[in-house]
């Protein structure tokens, strides 16, 4: 591998002798032995099994709740519903201003997701834990669900989520998350041609081979040691916290190797949960996903329509942006609101635009809730906005990388956002893919770089 | 529930458990024996991840009735490395970064096994066919076939 330090001007001038020289992964011979330990490769004498009972309906309200029978079941030991739980109402990111609490951690009054927990049974073994679910009674009125974001945001529509009012986040700027630049009617008034597309994505499960998992010790003290897969460590002690009202000194979180994660083990949804029921039980709990489960509940990458309307000239400037995201939330916020702003704040990508307006909307919906997954909030966006390129340089018949080249931005560009631009290397990047590729594009695109200002 | 008494080899060791009648193997393996090499990625005969050897074939760990093994010769990732030395597959797993997360791993290389334990010379669509009983979400798969063709070439060279 060779590396090019002039590409960049902020590169230290110091030699990099890591870089381009293979080494072992630190966890390889772990890995190809069987000696790394993940979370669920430890026994402890005594474990219950913690299964879920989940919502058969997209939106319902709960009229009642039966667990006599369940309780009465052959190794079933404790029963937990939403008023065993101290704090039940919780959001993931409330310890980073993203509000209000808008989630159960176990169902009251209402469900508002198919497989959303209601009631958890903790047996002594996985089987009985499941024949106490079967026998769980949960009388249920069901709602008219929405299912998809532009019925969530038709006039009256049925409101998914109480908390948030009506069925979008409301950022400190609204409705939307919104970021301006220029005048885009202006910029579309100048354009030779406009296009307006509209892009749209299902949501993607991360399906990682060892499901969502934790298994929960109590110590003796009040303390307990939790171990865990998930990649999100100090969230789910500083949820768990608040969830349990219990001080983070009781709490001792174990993680380590993760068996493929990708986002997917960021929400905090196993760890209080099983937390609870090894204190009331005093026994170590296990609750881990089958993997229908892992497939059906826990979060995918968000569903997201996205809406791009360009202005163009014919020589291939680009002079006005209007992008209208929505992204699905499912019931809850969970990583969502972060995601949006992350995607308002990341179009109109790396290219400079003198006329922008962006209006990112996070939307309720009766879905599973999404959450992270590689590059949530961008990810979608990103191939939303280079197909659009490519369908913009063929409108005006221009080469799609010298189109790009054209609208790349530089050092010093001012973003949409109004943070100036460092480091750029999306022209000399650009420039050696076309190289590599044999891809033709004329002498004078060699000689652009990210370090000299636009005219 | 009656307990059944069960013996077989694992990695070259005699066991002997009683286990209740409809245990799998996989939970006998991991919680009587703790040998957590075998993982449990679907227990529905679908990932791969919980492959083990049994009397040289390979089989899945989560659908196999702990019962059926009386006798057997069982065999996985965890028993492979002799005296603290890696089998060939394992050096190339490790070399190749053909091991990501590392939760396929196990199954990956047992199943690798039995395709060089009867072909030591396998095409790369031998292979593929060899491993595609296995769910790996990391790698993409082609660095684990780049390492199981440079395994069977360290083989032969340290064979001739």
């Amino acid at each position: 591998m060779e590396l090019r330090k002039a590409y960049f001007a902020d590169e230290r001038r110091d030699d990099l002798k890591e870089i381009g020289q293979s080494r072992p992964r630190s966890d390889a011979f772990g890995h190809v032995t069987g000696r790394t330990s993940f979370f669920a490769d430890r026994t402890f004498a005594g474990t219950l099994h913690l299964k879920m009972v989940r919502s058969p309906h997209h939106h319902a309200r709960i009229r009642s709740i039966d667990t006599s029978e369940a309780e009465r079941h052959p190794g079933v030991v404790k029963i937990l519903t939403a008023k065993d739980v101290p704090h039940n109402l919780y959001t993931i990111l409330s310890l980073i201003q993203v509000g209000p609490e808008d989630e159960h951690v176990l169902a009251e009054e209402k469900v508002r997701w198919k497989g959303e927990a209601v009631v958890a049974v903790l047996a002594e073994t996985p089987r009985a834990a499941f024949e106490g679910v079967a026998k769980v009674r949960i009388d249920y009125a069901p709602l008219p669900a929405v299912l998809d974001m532009e019925a969530a945001l038709a006039p009256g529509a049925p409101i998914v989520n109480e908390r948030h009012g009506g069925n979008y986040y409301h950022y400190d700027s609204g409705a939307s998350r919104k970021v301006r630049l220029g005048d885009v009617a202006d910029g579309f008034g100048r354009a030779d041609h406009i296009l307006e597309q509209t892009y749209a994505s299902a949501p993607i499960e991360h399906a990682p081979t060892e499901t969502t998992g934790c298994i929960v010790v109590p110590e003796g003290n009040e303390r307990f040691t939790c171990y865990t897969n998930t990649q999100a460590m100090f969230f789910t002690l500083d949820n768990a916290s608040i969830i349990l009202q219990m001080p983070g000194h009781k709490l001792h979180m174990v993680g380590g190797t993760v068996g493929g994660g990708f986002g997917g083990k960021v929400d905090v949804i196993v760890e209080p949960i099983a937390i609870l029921g090894a204190k009331l039980t005093g026994r170590p709990v296990s609750f881990i996903y089958g993997r229908e489960e892992e497939m059906q509940i826990s979060s995918p990458r968000a569903a997201e329509r996205i809406v791009l309307k360009d202005g163009v000239t014919r020589d291939g400037r680009i002079v006005a942006r209007q992008v209208h995201c929505y992204v699905d939330a499912g019931a809850y916020s969970r990583h969502s609101p972060y995601g949006t702003q992350k995607g308002a704040a990341h179009f109109p990508g790396p290219y400079t635009i003198p006329n922008v307006s962006i209006d990112s909307f996070c939307v309720y919906t009766n879905r599973t809730p999404s959450s992270a997954m590689r590059g949530f909030g961008v990810t979608i966006g990103d191939f939303a906005l280079e197909v659009q390129m490519d369908k913009l340089a063929r409108l005006i018949g221009m080469d799609p990388i010298e189109f790009r080249l054209i609208n790349a931005y530089r050092d010093g560009d001012l973003k949409a956002h109004r943070q100036p631009t460092e480091g750029a290397a999306l022209i000399e990047c650009m420039q050696e893919a076309s190289r590599v590729a044999n891809w033709l594009i004329a002498d004078r695109f060699f000689e652009l770089s990210s370090r000299t200002r636009r005219d | 529930m009656a307990k059944v008494a069960i013996h077989f080899t694992l990695n070259g060791s005699e066991k002997a458990e009683f286990v209740e009648s409809g245990t799998s193997l996989l939970d006998v393996l991991r919680e009587k024996l703790a040998d957590f090499s075998p993982k449990g990625g679907c227990l529905q005969g679908t990932c791969g991840a919980c492959s083990v050897l049994i009397d040289g074939e390979i089989r899945l760990a989560c659908l196999t009735l702990a019962e059926t093994c009386e006798g057997c010769t069982i065999e996985t990732a965890g028993g492979l490395a002799k005296d603290g030395v890696l089998h060939p597959l394992q050096i190339a797993f490790a070399d190749g970064f053909a091991t990501q997360c590392g939760f396929c791993t196990g199954g990956m290389i047992v199943a690798s096994k039995a395709l060089l334990d009867r072909n030591p010379a396998p095409s790369r669509a031998d292979v593929i066919e060899a491993i595609s009983g296995n769910v790996c979400r990391c790698t993409g798969y082609e660095p684990i076939i780049g390492a199981v063709l440079a395994a069977a070439r360290a083989n032969s060279t340290n064979k001739a």
